[in-house]
């Protein structure tokens, strides 16, 4: 019960802490129909903006600050290379964003060096907020929890009760009728892409110290982002909070768990031969692997996801 | 070319020469992680090695009048591209190699390094392996080659073990290791030697994680706290160990960790206050044991590079002995080098040590040590500037610490 509920808590966290990464990516899928392999680049920016924001200011104002810059960073990317590209059509785009990646990386080596730096949790987040099962539950896991749901919210908010919200939506789909209403369409996608890189910057700016704040940190979570917005369903908010969650709970649990291959089949009266290398793994040695079984499992019985809306 | 022409580019060519000949050096390539997950780790020993080959060996007349230098070749640690350093290593002269983190890299190097010796009797290179603890790189795949000068997985288990079977407080264990050699010679040496000596002792859990891969322990920790054991043992190293220890600060676990590596490389910081009493370590070495010229030597290396903390003193001792070797030996060729350090008896600063002769594992004194609050008398250093240091709780002679070999070596 006590290893159940424990378990459920931090696979919740670390859920939500995928989720601030992967909406802004499904954001910017949704919306312009980019693919951004970069997405996981700006998390590292996020994370590296906000230590070198706290080493002379303090936490609290690279909270603000850090996911701007990283906004700021994504929409000048967008306006100068992104939206050049886009006119050579989706391979271009995929390109440039996968090639983006890795100047990101090296730019990073360059300005902050090829070890990890000590971002740290501020020291009035460091603590235990309340002990479960004599566990504790540290106070900066609640923290993290409470800035994603409150991004969620007012994401949902923006997009749907606002004003621009609506042009936002009304830009995607009859982006010509709206330029005709004398909205300035480039730049909504501009805005578009700033604000979802400036959620992954978010995400890197809790999530760097929450971690390790590294050149590898982008590599980490790259793939899974895109897992993530697979399993959701491509373009989908509510479905990669959903995936989010899910993949959060299966990575946690499955480590959990110590029964091994042969004793799932045993489970459905399959008896594998023994002395097998691969039928003595067990859960927990596969754990890194089961989210992209199921993004695998997920392409072939429902391409469009959980909750996707179209099929591709 | 006309005559004046030619007289300038002569004189430049003898000016190089002469250059080339009053900086001749005595070069090693460490092949070790400088990028990846585990960069902190490689950064500290390359600058472990430079300052020790400094102050140890090149202010003290150097080598026949040679300076010492080591030259830093990133791995990633990935035994493939370690393959491709050595032989970058080796295309640009290097004839020694020293290699430490990761003992799927030191097997990858050492069975490199042979094939390479076999077919270039006159060109080979020697290996000299500071931190890979596999048993077997000085058991059945043991080689001429290769030199360990730090204690391998099974002498310091030994000795791990031989601790816990006099601590009765001891009832349930936890292994938790790195998913690759070294991980898995750790939980089997632990096993093996617990179920001999310590029968009422049970092994509640076992793990092995992807190494360098994991940044939240969290689930391994509920997992740990689960099972109900009062003591962990892992071999972790590195971000693996700290995030480790990090978590099991976070979630308030209560059980003990005995560790190899808990002495250095930001683990101190990670654990703070909250390590107190509970992670003991086995090492040739920490602040606290009074040495005659380490003291100093460490103090001055953390003053040097702010952030650095010193932690091998094993590099320093393999420094002083391969200069020994070439010194003794009055030459750099790998082989009269490698003749000159076997049986070698030095006496290091944490007592003799040996280098013997059959396996070519180095012989040391090792200590348990505890994480304690600083206190100016046994605990007089602190780690990392956290307030708490190790405090030995139990030392090892260098003949105690020595266990019998499976090595049949080939020698040339």
């Amino acid at each position: 019960m006590e290893f159940i509920v424990i378990s459920l808590l931090n696979g919740i966290t670390y859920g939500l802490l995928l989720f601030m990464l992967s909406s802004g990516l499904t954001l910017i899928f949704s919306m312009m129909g980019i693919l951004n392999f970069a997405h996981a680049s700006f998390y590292m920016l996020g994370a590296y903006f906000a230590y070198q924001i706290s080493t002379l200011v303090g936490f609290w104002p690279g909270l603000l600050v850090a996911p701007l810059l990283v906004g700021a960073v994504g929409a000048a990317i967008e306006c100068y290379g992104l939206r050049r590209a886009h006119r050579f059509g989706h391979v271009a785009e995929l390109l440039f964003t996968f090639g983006l990646a890795f100047v990101v990386e090296e730019v990073v080596h360059l300005i902050w060096g090829k070890v990890a730096v000590d971002y740290r949790i501020p020291a009035e987040l460091d603590g235990t907020l309340f002990t479960l099962f004599d566990t504790s539950f540290p106070i900066y896991k609640g923290f993290m929890m409470l800035i994603s749901v409150g991004m969620l919210v007012a994401l949902y908010a923006l997009l749907t009760r606002t004003r621009i919200g609506l042009i936002i939506q009304a830009a995607l789909t009859k982006p010509d009728m709206v330029e005709a209403l004398g909205h300035n369409v480039p730049r909504i996608f501009m805005l578009v892409f700033g604000g979802g890189t400036a959620l992954a910057g978010l995400a890197g700016v809790i999530g760097g110290n929450a971690f390790v704040t590294e050149p590898g940190m982008a590599a980490a979570v790259g793939s899974i982002v895109f897992v993530i917005v697979v399993v959701g369903g491509l373009g989908s908010l509510g479905g990669a909070f959903v995936a989010s969650l899910l993949i959060g709970c299966i990575q946690t649990f499955s480590v959990g768990l110590t029964i091994s291959i042969t004793d799932v089949f045993a489970l459905i009266g399959v008896q594998l031969p023994e002395g097998s290398q691969v039928a003595r793994l067990t859960i927990t040695q596969m754990a890194p692997v089961l989210p992209y079984l199921l993004m695998v499992a997920i392409l072939i019985f429902r391409p469009r996801g959980l909750m996707g809306a179209r099929e591709s | 070319m006309n005559h004046r022409n030619f007289r300038s580019l002569a004189i430049a060519a003898g000016l190089a020469l002469v250059g080339s000949s009053a900086c001749a050096q005595v070069k090693i390539a460490y092949i070790d992680p400088l990028s990846g997950p585990f960069a902190n780790v490689g950064e500290a020993g390359l600058k472990g090695f430079k300052e020790a080959a400094e102050i140890l060996v090149n202010q003290k007349g150097g080598i026949m009048g040679q300076k010492l230098e080591y030259v830093g070749f990133d791995n990633k640690g990935s035994p493939q591209e370690t393959q491709i350093q050595l032989k970058a290593a080796i295309d640009q002269g290097f004839r020694f190699v020293t290699q430490g983190n990761g003992s799927g890299a030191a097997h990858s190097l050492i069975d490199a390094v042979n094939k390479w010796n076999a077919r270039n009797p006159d060109k080979t290179v020697l290996f000299f392996n500071y931190a890979a603890v596999d048993p077997t790189l000085t058991g059945e795949k043991c080689s001429f080659w290769h030199f360990r000068f730090d204690a391998n997985t099974e002498m310091k288990m030994e000795a791990i073990t031989n601790f816990m079977e006099n601590d009765k407080k001891i009832k349930k264990v936890f292994i938790i290791g790195q998913d690759y050699a070294h991980g898995h010679q750790v939980a089997k040496a632990a096993k093996e030697m617990l179920a001999k000596k310590r029968k009422d002792v049970k092994v509640v859990g076992e793990d092995l994680h992807p190494i360098g891969k994991v940044k939240d322990f969290a689930p391994y920790i509920a997992k740990i706290k689960a099972s109900g054991a009062d003591t962990v043992i892992t071999g972790n190293w590195g971000n693996d160990l700290s995030l480790l220890v990090k978590a099991a600060k976070d979630a308030g676990l209560k059980a003990r960790f005995f560790t190899y590596y808990a002495g250095g490389l930001g683990t101190p910081q990670a654990m703070g206050a909250s390590g107190n009493g509970k992670v003991l370590q086995l090492t040739e070495w920490h602040m606290n044991v009074p040495t005659k010229s380490t003291e100093k030597f460490a103090l001055d290396f953390n003053k040097k590079y702010p952030g650095v903390y010193f932690y091998y003193l094993r590099v320093n001792t393999m420094t002083e002995m391969v200069a020994k070797a070439m010194n003794t030996a009055k030459s750099t060729d790998p082989k009269a080098v490698a003749l000159a350090l076997e049986d070698m008896r030095f006496p290091a600063e944490n007592g003799e040590v040996w280098m013997r002769k059959s396996d070519h594992q180095m012989m040391q004194p090792l200590y348990i040590s505890v994480f304690s609050k600083a206190d100016g008398k046994t605990v007089k250093h602190d780690s990392e500037g956290t307030g708490y240091g190790w405090k030995t709780l139990a030392s090892i002679s260098q003949r105690d610490s020595q266990l019998p070999t499976a090595c049949i070596m080939e020698r040339p």
